[in-house]
């Protein structure tokens, strides 16, 4: 292990942790956007488009994201749509995030009893300011663990973006493996420079968790 | 109206009418042929084993249940059962629920204020008078800009039916209001249900406290299997009911005595 290695690959980690920072903040922020959207679509069953939400939802989840970065990356510009790689991740990481948190909102929703739609509708609210009211923030408090685990999760996947070689950390890591052959240094910079990011962000998420319970239902 | 706390009773007046309704999920058929008429000012109790349609009969009421057959009619108008519709009348027909209906993320104000203010769109501080009169009535105003968990079970019955109430609502349902509270918080519940019946509160209740139905129906409608076995004044029903059905259910409902 040599000090001189790993302040030398400091520069080019420093970059790489920058770009997997936004990349994640980016995928996570248009996945959230994305997810409520879809769950909204498909838990008030708006016609036709509930349908296409569940198979997009269905799809994205059931098939791995380097097989789809592939997809998007390879197989997109064979019918003209050439885009660059970091695009291609933006895309990927969102729409699969989308189809995981949209399944967290979802199951936000279905834990409001009945009751509270039923008593919404017996004061004359209307659907949308039922939704507004009623299960909207009372949905969202009940799915904030499972889109903090999702995010968690997103954060961990945009390693995945190494294959399509957008230079984040594992893909910064990976190449400086092979030009150098400092497994030991690389891979330590690697585990800390995602500890870094990760692990404050499941602090945060943890307390926020909390706060918006006691903000919600008190409890 | 003058005085918001007197329902009047001016003439005969049918405030309700159902003929001939019928509900039924899938093959199974739930109410059979019920009708029956609901002068303003009266308060109905619907009796009955459990299973008899009570519930469903009344959730009926305010469109809460879809009907197969028969037609509701609210102040001489019969509904066309769409949802513009309901949602309209809702907002004239107030319901209480067994539990758990006041929202858990507004405090006891906004919860009372969202009706008469997003679906009436009363002005706020006309509202707000009214519903501080309520929850003085009711001894709850300390907890106005409390969260419903903190309060106990009786109270927030008591809350569910000032926020019906603030929507200055002619017919009032109560679908078992009390079936999920402690014994001791019973009391508090009934005894603001029978201070409404006494300011002629149209009303209509679900109840099994045989006690309190006693004393608060001017007519029982006794239901089994989805149909009307018997129709009563209050009085008579608990004194000498006509079916067997209903005496052997008033049996049923009486307090365990000593002699055998």
């Amino acid at each position: 292990m040599s000090w001189q290695v790993i302040q030398q690959a400091l520069p080019l980690f420093r970059k790489a942790f920058v770009l997997t920072l936004e990349l994640s903040a980016i995928g996570v922020v248009l996945a959230t956007i994305l997810g409520l959207v879809i769950a909204l679509v498909r838990e008030y069953k708006v016609p036709v488009f509930s349908q296409i939400c569940a198979t997009f939802e269905e799809l994205l989840r059931n098939t791995p994201l380097l097989i789809q970065l592939f997809f998007l990356y390879y197989g997109f510009p064979s019918i003209g749509i050439k885009l660059s790689a970091q695009a291609c991740a933006i895309i990927g990481i969102s729409l699969l995030g989308a189809a995981y948190m949209s399944g967290a909102f979802r199951g936000g929703f279905s834990g409001i009893p009945t009751i509270q739609v039923e008593s919404a509708k017996a004061l004359g609210l209307s659907p949308l300011q039922m939704i507004r009211h009623v299960t909207l923030p009372q949905g969202l408090t009940r799915s904030v663990p499972a889109v903090a685990a999702n995010a968690i999760f997103l954060v961990k996947e945009t390693s995945v973006f190494t294959v399509i070689a957008v230079p984040e950390l594992t893909n910064t890591a990976r190449d400086l493996i092979g030009m150098y052959y400092r497994t030991d240094e690389y891979l330590l910079m690697l585990v800390v420079a995602y500890a870094i990011i990760l692990i404050p962000l499941s602090v945060v998420l943890t307390l926020l968790e909390r706060r918006v319970r006691r903000g919600t239902f008190g409890d | 109206m003058a005085d918001p706390n007197n329902f009047g009773p001016n003439d005969d007046e049918i405030l309700l009418s159902v003929q001939h309704l019928k509900k039924s999920y899938g093959n199974h058929e739930v109410l059979k042929d019920i009708s029956f008429d609901v002068p303003r000012g009266k308060v109905f109790v619907l009796l009955g084993p459990s299973g008899s349609g009570k519930s469903t009969l009344i959730r009926c009421l305010n469109g809460l249940e879809t009907i197969q057959g028969g037609t509701i009619a609210f102040k001489g108008k019969p509904i066309d059962g769409t949802e513009k519709t309901w949602r309209r009348l809702r907002t004239e027909i107030g319901m209480v629920f067994q539990s758990y209906d006041l929202f858990p993320n507004l405090t006891v104000a906004q919860n009372i204020l969202l009706g008469p203010t997003k679906v009436q769109k009363r002005p706020k501080d006309e509202v707000e008078r009214q519903m501080d009169k309520l929850l003085a009535d009711v001894q709850l105003s300390e907890y106005k800009n409390a969260y419903p968990r903190e309060l106990s079970g009786g109270q927030k019955q008591r809350i569910a039916i000032v926020r019906a109430l603030t929507m200055n609502p002619e017919l009032m349902l109560f679908d078992e209001v009390t079936a999920s509270l402690d014994p001791e918080m019973v009391r508090e519940v009934l005894e603001l249900m029978l201070g409404l019946a006494e300011h002629h509160m149209t009303m209509i209740v679900v109840t099994h406290e045989m006690e309190f139905a006693r004393r608060v129906a001017d007519t029982v409608l006794f239901l089994e299997n989805g149909v009307i076995l018997e129709r009563q004044s209050g009085h008579d029903f608990f004194t000498h009911p006509e079916t067997d059905r209903a005496k052997a259910f008033l049996d049923s409902m009486a307090p365990i005595s000593d002699e055998e």
